[in-house]
Parts: C-alpha cells; structure tokens; sequence
C-alpha cells in the first residue's frame, strides 16, 4: 500500500465523492467527515512513512500515459510538497466537520471532496501535464462553491476568478509545451517530467521568455500584484468553507509551483527577475496591508491581510537561499493555519449576526471570551509574533532576502508592523469597548462543533511556534538539494553568485574541522 | 478505325470503391422497400442505415489494413486515391454518422423522420463525402461535394419549420457560390497545368519554377473562398449561425463535424503543397483566417442569447482553431487535426445531443427561442445528472483537463510551437480563455441561478428515448476517459498521416 499511496492520497476523496451521491442528505455530513479522517490519517501515515533524511523524492508512481507524447503519471513527494499534503488533508476534515447549515449540504460536502482530490494531485504530481491536470481541475469545484453558496455578487466573483486563472493558466501551458520541445530537441523524446526538465540547462535568453510564461500563472493563482484583483472579490462573496480552502491551499498552489517550477527550471532567469519580483512582492505586502487597514467589513481584513503575507512567502522564495526558501515553505504552511483559521473564526461571528461589519460588533469581548482569546491568539500569529508559527517562517523568509538586499528586506520589515497596526486596529474596533449594539448582548460563545476546528488549529500555531523542527528539518534538506541543483545548473556569473553553493561550503567546513583535528 | 479500349478490371482496382458503394446500396435498398411497403416505421430505416455503416466500418477497417501493409492504393483509372488521409477521415465520418442516425429515435414525433428519403439522402451524403476525401481529382471532389451538400440541404429543410426553410435556401445559396468558386479556381489550375490531379498540379507548377505565380494566386484566391464558406471561415461564415439555428439540433451538431472534416482533408491536400513550395501570400492570407476565425467567432459567441447559436459559433472558432493545422502543416501538426476532430465530434455530438434531448414542439411564453439561456436555469435542482454531463461537455469544449478536448488542444498548440508559431500558439490559447467565457455561462445558468418559474424540469427529458440516453452516455464516457484511449489513438493517426506523406 505505502507503494502507491500518493495515489490512494489522491483518488480516495474522489471515490469517496462518487460513492456520496448515494448516501442520503441526512447523513452525508456524517459520511463527509468519515472521508476526511480517513484522508488524514492517511497523509499522516505518509508523513510517518517519509524518510526525512532523503532530500530527494520518495514514494513515486510511474504509469505511462501518453507513451508517444511523453505525458506520464509521475507522484512523487519531498519535504517541500509532504507538509502542504497533510495540510490539505487537516483542513478538508476540519473544514467539513465545522461546515454549518448549509443549503444542499449534500451538495457542498461531494464538491469538497473532489476539490481535495485537485489539491493532492497538483501537491504530488510530477509530471507537468498531470500538475496542469489538478491545477486546472481545482478551478471547477472552486467556481461551484463560490457561485452556489457565495454572497450577492457570487457569480461575478466565480466567473471571475475561473477566468483569471484558467488564461494565466494557458499561458503557463504554452510554456511547458515549449519546455517538453527542447526536451525533445536537446534529448530527441518528448517527456513532460519534471524531473527531466530539472536536468535541461537552458540558454539564458529562453529562460527568460519561459520564466515570464510560467509566472503568468503562477502569479495569477498567488495573486501577486498587479493581478490580485480577482481575490478580493473571491474572499468577499464565498462562503467560511470557500474561503478557507482557497487562503489555505489554493493559494499556496502558485507559491508552491514557484518553488517546484520556476526556480529549478530556470535559475538564471529566476535571478534575473530576482528585484522585479521582489519589488512586486514588497508593493504587494505595503500596498494591501494599507487596504486591509482601510476595509470596514472584517473578512475584507483578514481577505487583504492574506495577500499580504503571500507577498512575505514570495520574497522569500525569491531570496534563493536556503534560509530564504525553507522559511517560505514554512510559511506557507503558517499561513495556511492561520489565515484558514482566522477566515473560520469570522465565520463564526458571520453565522450568528449575518453581518460582517466591523462597526457592528464592539465589546465582543465581554460576551464571547473564548471567541475573543482564540481570535486573540490568531491575530497574533498573523502579525508575526515570537513563538507563534507565522514569527518562525516570516524571520527565516526575510533573513533569507537580507542576504540578497538590505533596504527591500527593510522595506518589507516595515510592512509587518502596518501589519500589526491595521489587525490590531481591527481587534480593537471588534471586541474591545463598549457593547454598542444591542443584538451583540446575548451572543453564544463558540460551540463544540467549532471548537472542533479551532483548538486544533491554536495548538498548532503555538506547538509549531515553538518549535518548528519536526517540520522544518526535512524541508530543509529538500531544500538543500534543490538550491545546491539550482547552482550547478545556473550558467551566467551573477546566477552563481547569487545562489549559494552548498557542496562547496559543506567541503570547507569539514576541511576546516580536518584542520582543528 | 479505333482501337477497342482494353482495360483489365485488376487494374481498376475495384475495391477501392466498396466503402462508397455499401451506404449507396444501402440507400437504394431503403427506396426499394418503401417501394414495396410504404408507411413503416421509422426504426426500421435507423437500423438499416446503422447496419449499412457498420459494414461500411468493416470495408473500412479492412483497406485500413491494406493501408498499412502496401501504403497507398490507387484506383479507377487512378481517380480514387487510398491514403492514410482518406481513411482516418472517412473513419471520422462514418463513425459521426453511426453516432448520429440514433437520435432520429426520439420521443416526441418529427416531420423528417417519417419519410424513408431521410435516410435514404443520409446515406447518399456520406457516400459524398468518402468521395470527396479519397480522391485527388478535383473533379471528382467536386461531385462528392455537391452530392453531398445537396443531400444535406434537403435534410435541412426536411425539418419543417419557417427557419428550416431560411436555414435551407440560405445555406444552398452559400453552397451554390461556394462551388462556383471551387470550379473556377479549379479551372484556372487546369489552363495553367492541364491537370486536374493534385499531385500533378504540384508536380508542374513546381517543375516550371511557378512562373505564372499571378494565376496561381487567382486560382488560390478562388479556393480559399470556396473553402472558406464550406468550412465556415471568417468572413465566409455568416450562414453558419442561421443555418445551425434553423435546422434540428442533432443535425446542426452532425454539421458541425462530419462536412468539416471532409473540407478539412481536401484544404489539406491542396494548401500543403501550396504553402510548402514557399508561396508566402497564401501562409498570410491563412493565418489571417486561422486568427479571424478563432478570434471573431468567439467574440460573437459570447453576446449569444441563444445556447444554439452560441455552440454555432463555437463550432465556427473550433473549425478556426484547428485550420492552424493546415497552415503549420508538418506530420504533427495534421496528426493534431485528426486526434482533434476525434475528440471533437464526441463532445460536440454530445452537447447537441443534450440540445435535442431537450427539444420542445411547443415554446412557452417566456422563452424568445428554442434553447434560451434561462431555459437552462437551475438545471442542477430539478435534473441533475444532465446538468452534469451538460457541464461536462462544456468544460471539454472550453478546453479544461483532463476531458477530451484538452489533449485535442495540447496537440495542437504543442505542434504550433514545434513548427515555430511561437505567436500563433499564444494566440490559440489565449483564445481557448476567451471562449471558457461563454461556456462557462451556460454551467452558471445552470448551476448557479434559481429555475424559471414553471420548470419542473420536466422539458429537459422531453424528448429522451434509451437510444438518445446512450448516445450522450456514450458520448460523455468518451469524453471523460479519452486519456485512456489517447496513446494508440495518436500512434494510429501517427503512422497513418506520416505514411500519407502529410
């Protein structure tokens, strides 16, 4: 079983989808939430399974697919993918364990499960089509739950982001058809592998052009600046579920495709592009969090404060360093706990006043305390501080950048702390004061089902905070192995000064340790 | 005194012919036993025109196997030409024809369908059009055309309605000005070559160095126009959204496939030699088309109220897309059109299928035309297993993985950006984004939006028979496993487009 388990990963919540339609709408929520720990414990026994010391990909599937064309089925998983898995697997099971009355629940619970079945196929997918495949097929569910379940604009927010994705996405398309073309003429077979792309040295002037058709799509799904406009308006009319998913994982789909594409394919071009993207990144970070601090309705907040912080993972990305990287994998994973987390908590609110204004609320504190401790604490990770899980890979992302530039790192330094004026400003207006509205009296605090969701996500967020090790050391030798790739692949000067290079220092450490004997 | 013409029938070849000669017998023997015993049902004659084509399938199969054992055959007095092309595409057309001829088993009763002519001319039709693929002689391209066209426009105009009749005489006329300029550019290649042969037409045009390159520019002129308004290319196009919204949905989807593959093959052996001996107009002037076509008819599409019209113009985008094709025109690039055209016709019957299935005699009040928009809304509440496969199919159309479609399209853009399109190929895909647009409109009516008032959801099985259900069953089984089926599907079409010479 463990051979294929990267498959049963991915296939099991689709069985589970096609086989919901015949349980009754009484007990599909029952049923939903037997499927996601079911999953759970599945991607936890790959994680147990998974050899951290391995810096390579473990557990891979071969299949032939399109023999003559070079498509394969290929999984396969590293440090870099194991942990956004398991995350996706966690919130799928908590998302529908705290689903609440919905209309055709039935309905919502068969398309999260198909949707989980996209997110585990991009995460393991090693072959680019079979990546396009899930990337692609993510969309559909995502579109039916926005447009179903969302607010009033719900259908000009689906369309909307369908769109934007699905044409960034094509052109991304056009990119890798050129790539499995050079394959081809530099090998004379077709093969769509990521891993044989990886072994493809590239003329600088090509990768540049390649660079720019991948980013199309991968910036499209971050969203990075200028193309996040289709978030907002995704954020604002989806239902609590939708929005967690897509802040939780969605988005970490074109962070995580940066990391597995880009950078590998295409070193010199990634350092090429390295300020350019990272001027972007830090307009990003500045200019949302200046939104976010200007928005009346708290999920908008929390929606902006989201980007934000992708700005934050992007930088780091780009710092190509190991510190730089793994931190950015390491908040990927932050912020999927806790933007995920706190879009739950406003959800909370939003079911029991149906509003999401902020001038409606105030003095929540008096009446909900465990509302208010838990959004306390999320609100806390979310700005960066010590010992929660954000602080970890927001330190590591920008010590990573720092060694690229001072003044951007500085820059993006600053962004944090509007960060924690614009969150801290919203808390206040929420829960602190006078109770102003009447309604807001006689408010429950949150019920089991929702603690359900909370307190795991809270003992995360510190647990990781505190010590991050058990994830971060096999990120880490991922990660090792792809920048120490991404140098000896690199080919102009500036690329290979730009990208450590980890063999050499690994040697003069032992060689100077050889000495000190 | 003349000497008696001594022809030995080995020489002629005459197998060549049997895939024609059996829907001709066919359709002759269905007259017959109207003769005989007029007023039988309509079952009889959909099982007889199904038996025909799957003995035309088996003639098929078996040159399929001459083909690859020999190569290409020729015969009567070289006038049939057996090549890979000839069969992959009468493949393409009998099997959309088997598809089709079942949804004549509907529910509600139809005009057409009680006349034995109807099948009778259904098969005359595709016996057209296998001549007109298998055949380098522009004469003879010329008759399989005309038999066939003629045939359809009578099938249109059998449907029996004011906007059959417009549909009809409409597209006869395109039709009538379409072959006038078949026959004149023809015409002028035979003053200048004194052949009507394709090959030789190659063959001298490029021995004389293309001197008289002004005729030969006229000549292609003329059949670029020809082709232009049987393939539905902009702006040749304007009877293609009329024509498909009078005639019956399964036959608008029958036309948006099977014609088009037959135009397909012979603007293939025609332009290929043209744009490969380095005539530079004709590559601009096509890939002027090829962008047009995609682009404009996409365009058009997304401002249709009418979920006819807007596969209609999606069809004409379609055919756009894949005339790339012919203009990148390497091994690839011809393979793509076939392995499109495949997946095509499942998807696309299918959707028109659902279209049929859904066929009202009676308009209510609130509903401007046959197939609205809101004639879909809220489709998911009251009937959903067809809201999914409706959604299904349009998903393939728009192009979305791992449906059919998508590997048609991935083909495609790749054999785009091999033979150097790099622009041509961003074109196509961003024009594939386009087109999600209006495809994605119908899943929002149905999925996202509450059912007009009155729609039990009732209209959506109106017409539907076991025989409909399985077609689109069918259909959309093709369209969600094809990845299965797609590596010998591509080594087949490989192999035969290469063995061609194309």
């Amino acid at each position: 079983m463990i051979d294929h388990i990267l498959s049963i990963l991915i296939f099991f919540p689709a069985l589970g989808a096609v086989l919901g339609f015949m349980i009754h709408k009484d007990s599909i929520r029952a049923y939903g939430v037997t499927i996601g720990i079911i999953e759970f414990a599945l991607s936890l026994y790959l994680w147990f399974s998974f050899d951290s010391n391995v810096s390579g990909m473990q557990f891979m599937e071969h299949i032939p697919l399109v023999a003559s064309f070079g498509i394969n089925y290929i999984l396969g998983v590293d440090g870099i993918s194991l942990f956004i898995l398991v995350l996706a697997a966690f919130f799928t099971m908590i998302g529908i364990a705290s689903l609440t009355d919905t209309k055709n629940v039935k309905n919502m619970i068969i398309t999260l499960l198909f949707l989980q079945m996209t997110m585990m196929g991009v995460f393991s997918a090693l072959d680019g089509i079979v990546f396009y495949v899930f990337w692609e097929l993510s969309l559909v569910p995502m579109l039916y739950i926005i447009g179903a379940w969302g607010g009033p604009l719900r259908i000009y927010a689906s369309v909307k982001f369908f769109l934007y994705t699905f044409a960034g996405s094509l052109v991304m398309l056009v990119g890798m058809l050129f790539m499995a073309y050079f394959y081809y003429q530099a090998t004379g077979q077709w093969s769509f592998a990521i891993l044989d792309w990886y072994r493809l040295i590239l003329p600088e002037n090509i990768q540049l052009w390649l660079f720019a058709a991948f980013f199309m799509g991968f910036a499209i799904k971050v969203p990075m600046f200028p193309f996040h406009t289709w978030l907002p308006y995704a954020h604002g009319q989806a239902p609590t579920i939708g929005s967690v998913i897509l802040a939780a994982i969605l988005l970490k789909m074109g962070t995580y495709a940066f990391i597995r594409f880009s950078l590998p394919m295409f070193p010199d071009a990634s350092v090429y592009f390295m300020f350019p993207v990272a001027i972007l990144a830090i307009i990003m970070i500045v200019y949302t969090a200046m939104i976010a601090y200007a928005q009346k309705d708290v999920k908008q907040v929390v929606a902006y404060s989201s980007v934000s912080h992708m700005g934050v993972i992007i930088l780091g990305t780009f710092a190509m360093n190991v510190e730089g990287i793994s931190g950015s994998i390491f908040l990927m994973i932050a912020h999927g706990v806790v933007s995920g987390a706190l879009f739950l908590l406003v959800g909370v609110i939003y079911d029991r006043r149906h509003t999401k204004m902020m001038d409606q609320f105030g003095g929540l504190a008096h009446v909900m305390p465990r509302y208010a401790t838990i959004f306390g604490l999320m609100m806390m990770a979310s700005v960066g501080m010590p010992l929660t899980i954000n602080f970890v890979g927001e330190f590591l992302s920008l010590l990573g950048f720092y060694q690229q530039s001072h003044i951007l790192t500085l820059l993006a330094g600053t962004a944090i702390i509007v960060g924690a004026i614009y969150m801290l400003a919203a808390y206040k207006k929420m829960f602190f004061g006078e109770i102003t509205v009447e309604e807001n009296r006689n408010l429950p605090d949150v019920n089991k089902r929702e603690l359900v969701a909370l307190i795991p996500l809270a003992i995360i967020t510190v647990w990781l905070g505190i010590y991050p090790k058990p994830v971060l050391e096999p990120i880490n030798n991922s990660v090792e192995s792809i920048v120490q790739l991404m140098h000896d692949k690199s080919i102009t000067e500036e690329a290979k000064s730009s990208i450590p290079n980890l063999a050499k220092k690994a040697e003069i450490a032992r060689s100077s340790a050889g000495e000190a004997n | 005194m003349l000497e008696p013409i001594n022809v030995s029938l080995e020489s002629l070849n005459l197998m060549t012919l049997s895939p024609m000669l059996i829907p001709i017998i066919g359709a002759l023997l269905i007259l017959v036993v109207d003769m005989f015993k007029s007023g039988l049902d309509k079952t009889l004659y959909v099982v007889l025109a199904i038996l025909f084509l799957i003995m035309d399938f088996g003639a098929l199969t078996g040159s399929a196997g001459v083909f690859m054992q020999d190569g290409t055959v020729t015969g009567l007095f070289d006038m049939m030409l057996i090549d890979g092309l000839a069969i992959l595409s009468q493949f393409i057309i009998v099997g959309a024809s088997m598809l089709f001829i079942p949804l004549a088993l509907t529910n509600k009763r139809f005009h057409e369908f009680s006349y034995p002519e109807f099948f009778a001319l259904f098969l005359f039709m595709i016996a057209g059009f296998q001549f007109m693929v298998s055949t380098d002689n522009l004469i003879l391209v010329f008759v399989g055309l005309e038999t066939s066209s003629l045939a359809l426009y009578t099938l249109i105009a059998m449907h029996n309605r004011t906007k059959s009749f417009e549909a009809a005489v409409k597209y006869f006329t395109m039709g009538a000005l379409a072959a006038g300029f078949f026959s004149f550019g023809s015409m002028i290649f035979y003053a200048l070559t004194g052949s009507i042969e394709i090959n030789q037409i190659a063959t001298v045009l490029a021995s004389n160095h293309y001197v008289d390159i002004g005729y030969v520019l006229i000549a292609v002129t003329f059949l670029l126009a020809a082709f232009g308004f049987k393939l539905s290319l902009v702006p040749f196009h304007t009877w293609a959204p009329d024509v498909y919204e009078g005639s019956s949905a399964a036959m608008a989807g029958y036309m948006s496939i099977v014609p088009k593959i037959a135009g397909f093959v012979v603007a293939m052996r025609l332009f290929e030699f043209l744009i490969h001996s380095g005539v530079v107009w004709l590559e601009m002037a096509l890939y002027t088309f090829v962008v047009l076509t995609m682009t404009m008819a996409n365009i058009w599409a997304l401002v249709q109220t009418d979920v006819k019209r807007m596969l209609a113009y999606s069809s004409v985008s379609h055919a756009g897309f894949v005339m790339a094709a012919i203009l990148i025109g390497t091994t690839q690039s011809n393979s793509a059109l076939f392995l499109y055209w495949v997946l095509f016709s499942f998807t696309n019957l299918g959707s028109f299928s659902m279209l049929w299935m859904s066929r009202q005699k009676h308009l209510p009040e609130h509903q401007s035309s046959d197939h609205s928009y809101d004639k879909f809304a809220g489709m998911i509440h009251t009937s959903p297993v067809a809201a999914s496969i409706m959604a299904l199919f349009m998903l393939s159309l728009a192009g979305l993985p791992p449906f059919a479609l998508f590997w048609g399209k991935l083909y495609m853009i790749s054999s785009a950006v091999t033979g150097g399109y790099t622009v041509l190929a961003l074109i196509m895909a961003l024009n594939s984004a386009i087109a999600g647009y209006y495809y994605l409109k119908l899943v929002v009516y149905m999925f996202m939006k509450e059912p007009v008032m009155g729609n039990d959801g009732h209209i959506y099985h109106n017409n539907a028979t076991l025989a409909l259900k399985s077609i689109i069953g069918f259909a959309a089984i093709g369209t969600i496993f094809a990845f299965v089926a797609l590596n010998p599907l591509l080594e087949f079409i490989t192999s035969f487009v290469y063995n061609s010479g194309y």
